[in-house]
């Protein structure tokens, strides 16, 4: 009799959970990967495909398929890869060697005079930065263009150039001193 | 009335320095003479840049307005005297960075003829906000330093109420006397601006803070108070400490009140302004003369002859050091401000800009010991007046770990460099906070940028599919009518009499039918 009972009360306890389970699976349930939004986050935005994959949020999931490792993105340099192995929990990897300094910041400008209109390069904008339409001058707006440079290729007369963004006083930022080099690193 | 001692309170830490002011204050204020040139920066300020108003070849006169602003925390610049704009272009300025920023400049004509002004004789006929307006169009800035437009200062907001005013004396920084000069010698302005700054934030009482070691200036206010029989203003003598004149320890030492750390002193019913500035307010109000000209401490070891300067804004360095009888011989470094806070410059050809109190010329150091590893003695922790680790805020940020710092509150660190001075490894610490900050900031101008980037590249993506999928519709419907319109034609071949008439199709040979015929009729009427 008391087994009776054991399983019976064990059995209407694992039916209750199992609704329980299924009803937050549907009440709660999130589209996609909340992660893959975090390390999108985190991302530079420039969806200039430095990493291999067709902008940040495909290298954002593939990081999360584990397909892709943190240390891939050059316009993020160390500090986006730091970020990433902070929300993922995992060692930092060093950048590839022509990628360990702090990447210069740049935007891309167009040579009017040159422009013979073909809108390819507005084609290839990822982030709709350039304006101009067919046989009309193309110019970029430099405020929105992320300096990812896909732009450059397509152009068929080469009229478009990179600069580095001009550094302005409110822009600027003290260096770390010379004896920094000297310090030793704090471990957190 | 002077308040003793036993009714003051400590911040934490400070340090006593050399004051080194004596050299400077021998003499009386000097004005600097009338540049033939003029170098205006449209920036001088924390806040967004003006607009120009002016162009090459325009004659100015002085007090017209160069640049005017039209952003709420900003300020407009104007002409520190009459002549003509000659060039206005990237110019180098006064900034740590060395960069060059906008600038406009001045050919003086030497006649220094005012624009029309508009004195206030009553201050108090007008509305607070009246008050404010008039502040803002004179392009005040807070003069102790950080350039903080007055009118954005003086707006605690409606629901903040402002108990006490206090005003900020206490020049506690070695080697500065601009505003220990400007008390001895502008008393009586500097009580009208109290009064003026009191009434518009409806202070109930203004205490003016000056440290112990600037005895004339005590006595020069309190002369004019006892004169004016002045019950709400009083004259506080503070002990001199560094730095007692950061707006928080101040308010510590006269209060026993803590600023919150993320907060403003308005918060906590209290105002602190400059001596500089309040001297500005009553220009601006009872002369209607805008801020063109300030009080500048030229000296240090290495120039002849310190003093104090009043000093045309845009009037060139190299000048006032000339004025002062040039440079000694082994001087070595000109510093902006004074030698705890204040910034190596690169030439001594830069404009005197709002926020320039001192130009300070050291003379050759002597040979300071190379930087050490840090020891952990903690000397720093005990001399520092926010009550921060600066040792900790150190390993920090030499490692960049940016979360960290700011959780060890970086941004209360005033800059003072207490812990610099005292630092038995020489480090140079506040340089690492410096770079910790500016860092932090870029971070966070590259993080607006890069969701401002995702939002656009999301918006792209939308539309190009949307576009796609349009073009396919559009592509599906056509080929089904074209479908259709095969299997009628078939079918129509097929039984060799008319298929169902397809009403669409009725309509529009109708409609083709009856153009013919009213074309047929035309062209009849114009054969007859």
């Amino acid at each position: 009799m008391s087994i009776l009972i054991a399983v019976t009360t064990l059995a209407a306890i694992s039916i209750l959970f199992g609704i329980l389970l299924g009803f937050s699976a549907i009440k709660f349930h999130v589209e996609g990967d909340p992660v893959v939004d975090k390390i999108d986050a985190i991302l530079p935005q420039t969806q200039c495909g430095q990493c291999t994959y067709p902008g940040c949020r495909p290298y954002a999931e593939a990081i999360i398929s584990g397909e892709a490792n943190i240390n891939q993105c050059p316009p993020g340099g160390e500090t986006t890869m730091l970020a990433l192995a902070e929300l993922l929990g995992v060692e930092p990897i060093p950048l590839d060697e022509e990628h360990s300094n702090e990447p210069e910041k740049t935007v891309v400008y167009i040579d009017e005079q040159t422009c013979i209109g073909c809108t390819l390069c507005i084609q290839a904008c990822p982030v709709d930065a350039i304006l101009g339409a067919a046989k009309q001058m193309h110019t970029i707006i430099e405020s929105e263009c992320t300096g990812c440079d896909l732009c450059i290729p397509p152009c068929p007369v080469d009229c478009i150039h990179i600069r580095p963004v001009k550094v302005e006083p409110d822009t600027w930022r003290w260096s770390l001193p010379e004896s920094a080099q000297t310090a030793p690193k704090h471990n957190n | 009335m002077t308040r003793t001692s036993d009714q003051l309170w400590h911040f934490h830490g400070g340090l006593k320095l050399d004051s080194n002011k004596a050299m400077s204050t021998a003499s009386p204020i000097v004005k600097a003479k009338l540049p033939t040139r003029l170098v205006i920066p449209v920036q001088q300020h924390i806040g967004k840049a003006g607009q120009i108003l002016v162009k090459v070849g325009d004659r100015v006169l002085k007090g017209q307005v160069l640049a005017e602003c039209n952003e709420y925390v900003s300020a407009p610049v104007h002409a520190p005297s009459s002549g003509r704009i000659v060039e206005i272009d990237e110019l180098p300025a006064p900034h740590p960075s060395g960069l060059n920023t906008l600038c406009i400049v001045i050919e003086t004509d030497g006649e220094d003829k005012w624009v029309e002004r508009q004195p206030t004789q009553q201050p108090t006929s007008k509305s607070p906000a009246e008050l404010r307006q008039l502040i803002r169009n004179a392009g005040i800035v807070g003069l102790g330093g950080a350039a903080f437009p007055t009118a954005v200062k003086t707006n605690p907001g409606p629901q903040t109420h402002i108990e006490t005013l206090i005003i900020n004396g206490a020049e506690c920084e070695p080697y500065i006397s601009c505003d220990d000069m400007l008390m001895r010698e502008f008393a009586e302005e500097l009580i009208s601006g109290c009064a003026i700054i009191q009434y518009m934030v409806s202070a109930s009482h203004c205490l003016i803070a000056i440290e112990d070691n600037k005895p004339e200036a005590i006595a020069a206010l309190e002369v004019v108070i006892k004169a004016q029989a002045l019950q709400n203003i009083e004259v506080v003598s503070i002990p001199t400490l560094y730095p007692t004149g950061g707006e928080k320890q101040l308010i510590k030492v006269l209060t026993h009140k803590e600023v919150p750390s993320d907060g403003l002193p308005s918060e906590i019913g209290l105002l602190v302004q400059n001596v500089g500035t309040a001297v500005a307010v009553h220009n601006a109000i009872i002369l209607g003369e805008p801020l063109i000209s300030r009080i500048v401490t030229v000296t240090g070891e290495g120039v002849m002859q310190p003093q104090n300067m009043q000093v045309l804004m845009g009037t060139l360095m190299s000048e006032l050091i000339e004025q002062s009888g040039g440079y000694h011989d082994d001087a070595s470094k000109l510093i902006m401000g004074g030698p705890m806070m204040g910034f190596t410059l690169q030439s001594d050809n830069l404009p005197i800009i709002k926020g320039c109190n001192c130009l300070l010329v050291e003379n050759t150091p002597p040979e300071t010991p190379a930087t050490m590893p840090c020891i952990r003695c903690g000397v720093c922790a005990t001399v520092c007046p926010a009550q921060l680790l600066p040792q900790q805020l150190y390993w920090m940020a030499s490692s960049k770990n940016f979360d960290l710092v700011q959780d060890y509150h970086l941004f209360d660190c005033i800059e003072c460099g207490c812990c610099a001075q005292v630092c038995p490894s020489q480090i140079p610490l506040v340089q690492y906070y410096r770079f910790a900050k500016t860092e932090i900031w870029n971070q966070e101008r590259d993080r607006i940028k890069s969701d401002h980037a995702r939002v656009r590249h999301d918006f792209r993506q939308a539309r190009i599919d949307r576009e796609q999928k349009e073009r396919a519709e559009k592509l599906r419907k056509k080929k089904e009518l074209l479908e259709k319109k095969k299997l009628a034609e078939a079918a129509e071949k097929e039984t060799g009499d008319t298929p169902e008439v397809d009403p669409k199709k009725a309509a529009i040979e109708a409609a083709m039918k009856r153009v013919q015929e009213k074309k047929a009729a035309q062209q009849a009427a114009s054969d007859e």
